[in-house]
């Protein structure tokens, strides 16, 4: 029984509300518990996932306890249920009816007749609300407040707020649960408004729930502003593609196309949240760069549009009886990456499979395949934990719901947390951490503490071994949270060399014969297989002849990537125009998230699954189109649907056998002369899913060189001078900003505007000369 | 039995009252010394005992109060004097501590013993410069005479004293708005519960008192609650400052056992000005139902103003004669608590923008009786449904005028606009100087 | 250009008086008052950096009292109780005489930037009405005519002291350092009381009733 299906006796109380005796939870709000009778009672500022505030006055019932009734009705949203009470709402109670009409004619008297033109009209809960429990006509004949409207409070925000009911749920939630006091309420009285300061754009990665909360049209996306009424749209669920948070999301479509996505209601994963990235970053589909028939390079040497048979037929001839690497990228459906991984298997023969598209190293490969298949730890144990530690994780930026769940429990009880990083990023600091330079600094943690690691431990050999080794010295719980949304379902699928389908270790012959005979084949290969670097590196020297890849971007896995594949045969199944099917030799065009179902496995190891959300599309899932060329090529893999594949897994079910024990690394002693760069991804960069979507790339953190201040004294540089930044291969240039770092260090960003530090310095972290502009 | 009790205002009339040396000259930190050789439970038995209700309009007792502090908590405990006097109507915190500010230091002193507080507070409203200055040389010689900081008197108590100016909202009067004002946030009221006894300053336990109620504990302690007891009435023991303005000949502060009279006050005044009479007046400020020359023997008590239908609130006996234009007085007020409305909750926020306009509109001769009704329905929908009683306090003077003239209201719309002239309720008008 | 060493450490004493550095926020507004004359961007930042605050929670403090201004008042800033009873007992009368005295309204500065004109509410000092505060000190029982010389008095750099204050009216600046807990030593300048103050105590003391 997993944490969340074990039930906790609470202590109970029971009301009559309406007439209809309710028992609930001890502490449960009036508000809630007339909900669990199918009770509406009418409410702007309360929100289930906020604390009360009691501002709007909207929700006032008569109340009584035990035959004392109160003089006046009381706000429903602030008052806790006890024994013995009797509360009548709207329905049963002529008082409380007329004092909900009252408030509500009194929201309406500067409220601006926007409805034709507002976003919110159709889905509004002041419409719905007012219609509800407003007087048919208001005695208004007065003058209204007025702004100036709208106001953009960052570039993908936008506020008019005469709209606004002053329901403060927006700045509740950005100081509550983002911890991003970005807006606040401003002026007082009826002049009161939300607002920023004027120099700091409401730059916050959660800005978008307020948009979702908001019971009005005063906040409003810029991306979505005009463009669509709720009853045009379609609403799927659907899972979020970008990170490994697992948000359940609702996807809006209308016409084939995504105009929006909010976030879904998923109490043990996102609540009803999701990141700024999840909610706005989808233009890429219909980006003009996508491929939409398949290509396949002539003989001048030029990619030509070509029939799926035509493109089918050269693939399967430049793969077929050929020494063949796969390369998957993160950011498959669990579905697809099953398909690669039993292509690679049955079709290619070969265990030469990874899905790691950025640095990694064989302790991870180890580490992964040993450790991470057996984790269960999930968000119910950060909720409880004494003391997190973060080893190479930045929540805020890597996996924004982690970052949530985290801040909530600093905030409610003082939660510990402790981050092995070389600087304090505001995630740190928002969540009170702790730094330390190594994961053996740490001391007092328990059987309750939680250790999450990032996919960066990998970058450094030996962090894995001793965070794994600090797990099991104290039982604290393990992590592993990458940052794609597809890596733990390529995981679990096998998608690298020394694991096969549902966790079965390569080198296990019980575990080959028990997949053997579930495929229907006579054997697999035996020896695991290269990793990503290794597979690079051979189709370079030509110990591969060929390559299938998918989503990759060779641009983040070093800077060679690329020329590593000039001169190979190179098969891809990829959405968009990019640098990989610039050099292919077959492109083939595959359906991304709303156009094909699936599921992701998220950080948990939990699937979400998402059906289709549009129907008249060409394109395919990548599963669908290897069965094809599978087919195609002699040694079929039989995975003609996402469902056919989604049963196949689950009749593979999870393999119970032994598994190897991971063998720890030594670290290895660090001798750094001068000055290192080390560096991670914001959230919102350059990363090609957040292509096309200018509102929020203009919210993103913009770059800058991090130095301690003896360093920045040291080359005569204050905060905002600029200073070059040079490896052997090339250099940047960022403006500084003095922080507390060691002498030795200079923290920039991964990949954001001005710092792309793979292309222009050749690694992710290693040694640079600095020196003032 | 004498009508007036001057206690606080007993030395105001000597031109250094307000310095540490006069105070002591009069016996000043003597209740100090005496307080601090009891124990705490002690001095809030006797508060208790004494029947002191707070002095800041609602008339809670204070020892009561004081004693909802929770104790072997191992918690910081913190005493907040509101020194926030914004009331309309009420004046008579400021003139304290304009003259003798060392009562409400020694106060403060007692009563943080009492309640166990290392550290209080006194948020002062900002637009009085001066009386912060006395203030704060009076903390400064406290200190400087070891009656504040360290080890008290040798009794091993130690006190920090912070004064703190406010910056200009009324709100921050009430009681949970001014803790987090204090705190550092929008002075907006909180939820309750928690309460401040359980959950006050930076939620710890705290007991928010006005400048009166505090100022008033020395003499309780130096004379006994006995004493204080004979002074007042059955349920409202002890003296108050009563403060009259307006039309009357002479305005001031008279320091009286609870319970004197209107007709009272206004005989040792000399009356209403001269050729006038009065017409309407308030008991306690702007946010208490008005009174008329019905209520002139109405006793000036907790209870005996209650009954009459209003509230003691803070004694600012506000008088207007019949010159007043009662629509103009309430318009007035109105625009007050539409300026210092916070703005957290909807009824008053919205409420005052639209009683405003509507009461705008009746004194310039608008509107029909159908829009009495309506501004009464307006009234019936904000009082008691807002989140603190500032809203209340706003529907007050039009509802309880309403009640008195609605036939003024109606003569504005009659004749087209309001037929009293301005200048002849002007004091300058007629008093000829 | 940001605040003097000297400066900053000011506002690090004004801290250290709370056990929650928050609290500062107030007194700390009033002391930018009193360097900027008003609210300024410069004093905004750097309160938030001092108290650790985002600028956006300093502007929600300083947006919500009367008394921070956001854009410069004179140097004598002059507030006229239009309170219902100040305003029926004359301070209407009074707003509009010096209104028209000076060719400015509410809000609004003179062009030599000596006087700027605000509308009150209850000072606490109702019976001393009409009421006039300049830079927060009292001006009690004012007329139209006293009003109009105050101002002028303020112009030609000699105003009369306050009827219950120090000796010489203070500037906004300096009232400002004054609420900020900067003592300017002033404390024992000026009368006690006024006479309606005294009176309840006159009449108790000659009717011998003590």
């Amino acid at each position: 029984m997993t944490p969340e299906q074990a039930v906790v006796a609470v202590e109970t109380v029971s009301a009559v509300i309406d007439g209809a005796e309710v028992t609930v939870p001890k502490g449960t709000l009036i508000i809630r518990a007339a909900e669990q009778l199918g009770i509406a009672i009418p409410r702007f500022c309360d929100h289930p996932l906020l604390a009360p505030a009691g501002a709007c006055r909207q929700c006032l019932v008569d109340v009584s306890i035990n035959g004392r009734a109160f003089p006046k009705p009381q706000a429903s949203c602030t008052m806790p249920v006890e024994n013995g009470m009797v509360v009548n709402t709207q329905l049963t109670s002529p008082v409380a009816a007329k004092a909900q009409e009252g408030i509500m004619e009194f929201l309406l008297i500067n409220h601006p007749l926007d409805c034709p033109i507002c976003d919110k009209g159709g889905e509004c809960p002041l419409q719905n609300q007012a219609m509800s429990a407003g007087r048919p006509e208001s005695r208004f004949e007065g003058e209204k407040r007025t702004f100036e409207k709208p106001i953009n409070i960052s570039s993908q925000v936008l506020l008019d707020r005469e709209r606004c009911v002053l329901c403060a749920r927006c700045t509740r939630f950005s100081n509550e649960i983002a911890g991003d006091p970005f807006i606040t309420l401003n002026e007082r009285g009826a002049l009161q408004q939300v607002g920023i300061y004027e120099n700091q754009p409401f730059e916050s990665y959660y800005s978008g729930n307020t948009v979702q909360i908001c019971p009005v049209g005063a906040l409003t996306g810029a991306s979505y502003r005009f463009r669509a009424r709720p009853f045009d749209l379609v609403s799927v669920n659907s899972a979020c593609e970008h990170c490994a948070s697992g948000c359940d999301l609702r996807t809006d479509i209308r016409r084939g196309k995504t105009l929006r996505r909010l976030g879904g209601d998923d109490p043990a994963v996102n609540q009803e949240w999701n990141c700024d990235k999840g909610r706005w970053a989808f233009k890429y589909l219909t980006s003009r760069e996508r491929v939409k028939t398949p290509l396949v390079r002539g003989d001048d040497g030029e990619l030509h549009e070509a029939s799926w048979p035509e493109a089918i037929a050269a693939a399967a001839a430049g793969l077929k009886g050929k020494r063949v690497g796969v390369l998957t990228g993160g950011r498959l459906t669990h579905e697809d990456a099953y398909g690669y991984s039993k292509f690679a298997r049955v079709t290619l023969g070969t265990n030469d499979i990874d899905f790691r598209a950025r640095p990694h190293s064989d302790e991870e490969r180890d580490f992964l395949a040993t450790v991470v298949t057996d984790l269960k730890t999930t968000y119910i144990d950060i909720d409880s934990a004494d003391h997190v530690v973060l080893v190479n994780f930045e929540p805020e930026e890597e996996s924004p719901i982690v970052f949530l769940r985290m801040y909530r429990q600093v905030t409610k009880r003082g939660l510990v947390v402790t981050s092995d990083a070389p600087l304090a990023s505001r995630g740190s600091k928002k969540l009170s951490a702790r730094l330390v330079n190594s994961v053996t600094e740490i001391s007092g943690l328990t059987a309750q503490s939680v250790i999450l690691i990032g996919e960066r431990a990998a970058e450094t050999p030996g962090t894995l071994s001793a965070a794994y080794e600090l797990s099991q010295s104290t039982g604290a719980k393990l992590a592993w949270i990458p940052r794609r949304a597809g890596e733990r379902g390529a995981l679990a699928a096998g998608a690298i060399g020394n694991l096969l389908p549902g966790h079965r270790p390569v080198s296990d012959a019980a575990a080959r014969v028990d997949l053997q005979s579930a495929w229907g084949v006579t054997n697999l290969p035996e020896n695991p297989g290269r990793s990503t670097t290794e597979i690079l590196s051979a189709l370079n020297d030509e110990s591969l002849d060929a390559v299938l890849i998918g989503g990759v971007d060779p641009m983040d896995i070093s800077a060679d990537a690329l020329n590593q594949l000039l001169n190979t045969f190179v098969v891809s199944l990829e959405i968009s125009n990019t640098a990989v099917t610039a050099i292919a030799d077959v492109v083939l065009p595959v359906a991304a998230v709303v156009e094909k179902s699936g599921s992701y496995l998220d950080w948990r190891g939990i699937g979400r699954s998402f059906d289709k959300g549009i129907d008249d599309v060409d394109l395919r899932s990548d599963v669908r189109i290897l069965s094809i060329l599978a087919d195609e090529m002699g040694k079929p893999i039989n995975l003609p649907t996402v469902t056919a594949t989604t049963r196949e897994i689950q009749s593979l079910g999870i393999w119970d056998g032994a598994q190897p024990t991971f063998s720890k690394r030594v670290a290895a002693p660090v001798s750094a002369q001068g000055v290192t760069l080390v560096s991670w991804r914001y959230l919102l960069d350059l990363g090609s899913l957040q292509q096309g979507e200018a509102n929020l790339a203009g919210t993103a953190k913009q770059a800058r060189a991090h130095l301690s201040a003896a360093t920045a004294a040291s080359l005569g540089v204050t905060e905002g001078d600029s200073v070059v930044i040079s490896s052997e291969r090339g250099s940047i240039e960022l403006p500084v900003t003095i922080v507390n770092i060691a002498d030795h260090l200079i923290w920039v960003p991964r990949n954001s505007e001005g710092s792309q530090v793979i292309p222009e310095l050749g690694f992710t972290s290693g040694s640079v000369k600095v020196a003032k502009r | 039995m004498s009508i007036l009790k001057p206690v606080l205002s007993a030395h105001w009339d000597e031109p250094d009252s307000f310095k540490i040396a006069a105070y002591k000259r009069h016996g000043g930190y003597k209740a100090l010394a005496k307080a601090l050789k009891t124990t705490p439970d002690e001095v809030i038995a006797l508060v208790k005992e004494s029947g002191l209700r707070g002095r800041g309009g609602a008339g809670f007792p204070t020892g009561s109060k004081w004693g909802f502090i929770p104790q072997g908590d191992n918690k910081p405990h913190y005493l907040v004097v509101n020194a926030d006097e914004s009331e309309p109507g009420t004046c008579k915190d400021i003139p304290l501590l304009m003259a003798n500010p060392h009562a409400l230091i020694e106060g403060i002193i007692i009563g943080s013993y009492a309640i166990r507080a290392n550290h209080s507070f006194i948020y002062i409203r900002g637009e009085v410069v001066h009386v912060f200055r006395r203030v704060q040389k009076a903390i400064d010689d406290a200190y400087a005479a070891g009656l504040l900081g360290k080890n008290i008197l040798g009794s091993g108590f130690d006190l920090e004293l912070t004064l703190h100016a406010g910056a200009g909202a009324y709100i921050c009067g009430e009681e949970t708005a001014l803790l987090d004002s204090l705190e550092g946030f929008r002075g907006q009221p909180r939820l309750r519960p928690p309460f401040p006894a359980i959950a006050g300053l930076y939620a710890m336990p705290t007991v928010v008192n006005n400048v009166e109620s505090i100022a008033s504990v020395p003499s309780i302690i130096a004379k006994g609650a006995d004493w204080f007891q004979e002074m007042g009435t059955e349920k409202s023991k002890g003296y108050t400052l009563y403060s009259l303005s307006g039309h009357v000949t002479n305005p001031g502060q008279f320091e009286a056992p609870l319970g004197i009279t209107l007709r009272q006050i206004l005989e040792l005044a000399g009356g209403i000005r001269a050729g006038h009479e009065l017409k309407f007046w308030t008991p306690g400020g702007s946010s208490t139902p008005m009174f008329t020359a019905e209520h002139l023997d109405v006793p000036l008590d907790y209870e005996g103003v209650a009954a009459a239908g209003s509230m003691l609130g803070t004694k600012a006996l506000q008088i207007f004669d019949e010159t007043t234009c009662v629509v103009r007085a309430a318009l007035r007020w109105v625009e007050f608590y539409k300026h210092e409305s916070c703005g957290k909750c909807t009824p008053c926020r919205e409420g005052t923008w639209w009683l405003v306009q509507l009461m705008k509109d009746l004194e310039a001769g608008k509107g029909t009786e159908a829009d009495l009704e309506k501004l009464l329905d307006l009234c019936d929908n904000i009082a008691g449904r807002s989140f603190c009683a500032l809203a209340d306090g706003a529907v007050s003077p039009i509802i309880s005028s309403l009640k008195y003239f609605r036939a003024e209201y109606i003569l504005h719309q009659t004749n087209g606009g309001c037929p009293f002239d301005p200048v002849a309720s002007t004091l300058f008008e007629t008093a000829g100087a | 250009m940001s605040f003097t060493n000297e400066e900053l450490a000011v506002m690090d004493t004004i801290i250290a008086r709370y056990p929650k550095s928050r609290s500062a926020i107030m007194p700390l507004l009033h002391y930018v008052q009193s360097l900027d004359g008003y609210v300024t961007a410069r004093g905004i930042e750097t309160i938030a950096d001092k108290l650790n605050l985002a600028t956006a929670e300093v502007t929600a403090v300083s947006t919500f009292y009367t008394q921070y201004k956001s854009e410069p008042v004179g140097e004598y800033h002059v507030g006229i109780c239009t309170n219902t009873l100040c305003a029926i007992m004359g301070g209407d009368a009074i707003y509009q005489s010096v209104c028209d005295h000076l060719g400015i309204k509410k809000d609004q500065t003179t062009a030599d930037g000596k006087v700027s004109l605000e509308r009150i509410e209850c000072n606490a000092a109702c019976d001393y009405a009409p009421v006039v505060m300049v830079n927060w000190e009292f001006y009690d029982n004012q007329t139209p005519a006293s009003v109009n010389n105050l101002v002028d008095a303020i112009r030609e750099g000699n105003p009369p002291a306050p009827t219950r204050g120090p000796s010489k009216l203070q500037t906004w600046k300096e009232n400002s350092a004054v609420l900020a807990g900067l003592s300017d030593g002033l404390a024992d300048e000026g009368v006690q009381a006024g006479a309606p103050s005294l009176l309840g105590l006159n009449i108790a003391n000659s009717k011998g009733k003590k």
